[in-house]
């Protein structure tokens, strides 16, 4: 675990380049992870790339309820939307979602979560049983509140789910930061009159990678879930369609218009599955404590 | 957490003296004390959110209904407006622990009563599920734990990452297109026939055909939770020493298996409380595609009709129900586990 540790020290400290390729090699991807990676990039590129080149996402054609073929790959909607099209930004939308509030939620976590393991002592108790508040809230209802009392906008949307995933980010920063601290070189940094700061962004925290980057993973992939769920609710961006979207909209017409249902949940299941399993890779690899554990 | 300290130490099992059981006591005495924080945060948290959200209080508790003059006055009154806030925080503290979670302006009653009336819906459709799924997965991982990477170990994982990324609600319209509009094997929606009114075994059976879709869709995730919790904690078990020494002593396959189910199986209660936030979700979902008259159901109708007492009070509700639940697993695994409390 030490020895795995430094590696990744002076792996951090080389070039760009270098640091890609021996983060690839680093991977030792197997069949499963492999797997599940390439359909993460051919997701995000679909999500990214295709979208501009289809036209107004709302436009609305002729035939409405067109099973899938080969005019509609994906069939039409109740308003002889392209399922296709739709499916296409509901991609970008889901992904852009679970990114950005993965990531907000893993600055606020890392952040306090240094703090927490750093300072140790009354910050950190207090740090913690407000973590533990919020791990015991339930998220979803918390979402489905906030979002309801205080309006459906993207942005809004974003904050609030990355609002209510530091704790777990939190937690794990703590717990390194705990044990990582009483390092010999961070006495060494101490002792040698580095700030405190510079000791937690540059000698700390690039040890503390590992186990964040495996947290990250699984942030993106509740996210989405989150997501999913409400604006399947009606709580998303009307104006944007997202795959929780579309579901919402299929709900009413399941009898007469299956794929307008198939489409867009086998889009969240595959992206959400593929995170999963790349995520539980990276504990296996990274996180060589936690092997033989669930998590 | 919990599941640490089983791995590490010896076999669950062992004898526990007076000692033991004090120390069990009084690990339960502190879960309880430090359950009552979290209850005053969660009812701040609500009370935080109505003085935040744009708008002033009344007209977000009273919604888009026309109240009477009295009513709004009464509701002033209650709510203690004209007071400073932190006299209306300490009503607001104090009504909750009385038990009035508010009055819905759109329903016109209790939110108390409202979502009392829904739980037994919920319930039924939640415990069923878990009850038959837990068992399934459990012994799913039990079966497959002693030929790790055989076909069965693998085809298992992948139905868990399956179970364990799918959304609950699209499952539930995918089984309702599929078994209910298509084979017609099942019914649509709701709890009971509508055109038919049945009593004693055939009413039973008539639940019991309405709940079965709704409690397999949801019970995939416990499946796969269960599974791959159990699966790992099986290994786990299987390579410690006292179970190559029980195969050393020439003990049965069946009894050595037996031998690590006890240790095995424990982390699995604690996996409930761990999940149980997700799980109620997916309920809460599963049953607003099946139209189950539970606390989904309740939830979703008060959001369209933007009926924010009724939110706020289940939200409330949830959240206790969710303390209480960790806290019964804790205090349960504490009995079963003579280690817990011991530092």
């Amino acid at each position: 675990m030490s020895v795995k540790n430094s590696d990744t020290a002076v792996v951090l400290r080389r070039g760009a380049f270098s640091t890609i390729s021996a983060g690839i090699s680093a991977l030792r991807l197997d069949g499963p992870s492999l797997v599940a990676l390439v359909t993460l990039v051919v997701i995000a590129v679909f999500a990214f790339v295709v979208p501009p080149f289809l036209g107004d996402v709302n436009s609305m054609g002729a035939d409405s309820f067109a099973p899938p073929g080969l005019t509609y790959l994906m069939g039409t909607d109740d308003l002889g939307r392209d399922v296709f099209s739709r499916f296409a930004y509901g991609a970008r939308m889901s992904l852009s979602v679970g990114v950005l509030a993965a990531l907000t939620s893993c600055i606020i976590g890392v952040t306090l979560g240094a703090i927490a393991g750093y300072m140790k002592g009354a910050v950190d108790i207090v740090l913690m049983r407000i973590a533990e508040l919020f791990q015991v809230i339930p998220r979803f209802f918390l979402a489905l509140l906030v979002i309801a009392l205080f309006g459906t906008n993207v942005v809004f949307i974003i904050m609030t789910i990355g609002l209510l995933g530091w704790p777990e980010v939190a937690r794990i920063t703590r717990g390194e930061f705990l044990s990582l601290r009483e390092r010999e070189y961070v006495l060494a940094a101490r002792s040698g009159g580095q700030s405190t700061r510079a000791i937690i962004f540059s000698e700390i925290l690039p040890n503390a990678m590992p186990p964040l980057i495996v947290a990250m993973t699984m942030q993106v992939s509740s996210a989405i879930l989150l997501e999913a769920g409400l604006s399947f609710l009606g709580l998303g961006d009307a104006s944007n369609p997202s795959w929780g979207l579309m579901l919402n909209e299929a709900q009413q017409f399941l009898t007469r218009a299956w794929w307008m249902a198939v489409f867009p949940g086998l889009g969240i299941l595959v992206t959400v599955a593929a995170l999963n399993v790349f995520g539980d890779h990276l504990t296996d690899v990274l996180n060589p404590r936690l092997r033989g554990g669930a998590r | 957490m919990s599941a640490d300290i089983v791995n590490s130490a010896s076999p669950a099992g062992e004898k526990r003296g007076l000692a033991g059981r004090l120390r069990t006591l009084r690990y339960i005495g502190l879960k309880i004390l430090s359950a009552i924080p979290m209850l005053i945060g969660v009812i701040t948290v609500n009370f935080l959110l109505v003085h935040i959200a744009p708008g002033d209080p009344i007209s977000i508790l009273v919604g888009e209904t026309a109240p009477t003059e009295e009513q709004v006055a009464a509701l002033y009154a209650k709510l203690g407006l004209d007071q400073p806030l932190y006299v209306q925080y300490w009503e607001y503290l104090v009504s909750v622990f009385k038990g009035d979670l508010g009055y819905s302006y759109v329903m016109q009653a209790d939110v108390v009563d409202l979502i009392a009336a829904r739980i037994p819906a919920t319930v039924l459709l939640m415990l069923s599920s878990l009850l038959v799924f837990t068992v399934l997965g459990v012994g799913l991982a039990v079966l497959v734990a002693r030929k790790p990477r055989s076909v069965f170990d693998r085809a298992g994982s992948i139905l868990a990452v399956i179970g364990y990324s799918v959304p609950a609600f699209w499952l539930a319209q995918i089984a309702l297109v599929v078994f209910a509009l298509n084979l017609r094997w099942f019914p649509t929606s709701g709890m009971t026939s509508s055109r038919h009114v049945y009593e004693g075994f055939a009413y039973a059976g008539d639940v019991l055909l309405h709940l079965f879709l709704p409690a397999c869709v949801l019970g995939m995730r416990y499946l796969a939770i269960n599974f791959r919790y159990a699966r790992a904690s099986m290994r786990d078990a299987l390579s410690q020493d006292y179970i190559t020494t029980a195969r050393a002593k020439g003990l049965s396959e069946r009894r050595v298996m037996f031998h690590a189910f006890r240790n095995g199986v424990l982390p699995i209660i604690t996996v409930f409380g761990l999940n149980v936030t997700d799980i109620l979700a997916g309920a809460v979902l599963t049953e607003i595609v099946f139209g189950w008259p539970g606390l989904g159901r309740l939830m979703y109708d008060a959001m369209y009709a933007r009926d924010y007492p009724l939110l706020m009070g289940m939200f409330v509700f949830v959240s206790i129900g969710i303390i209480i639940t960790n806290l019964v697993v804790d205090i349960v695994y504490s009995i079963f586990d003579p280690r817990v409390g011991l530092k």
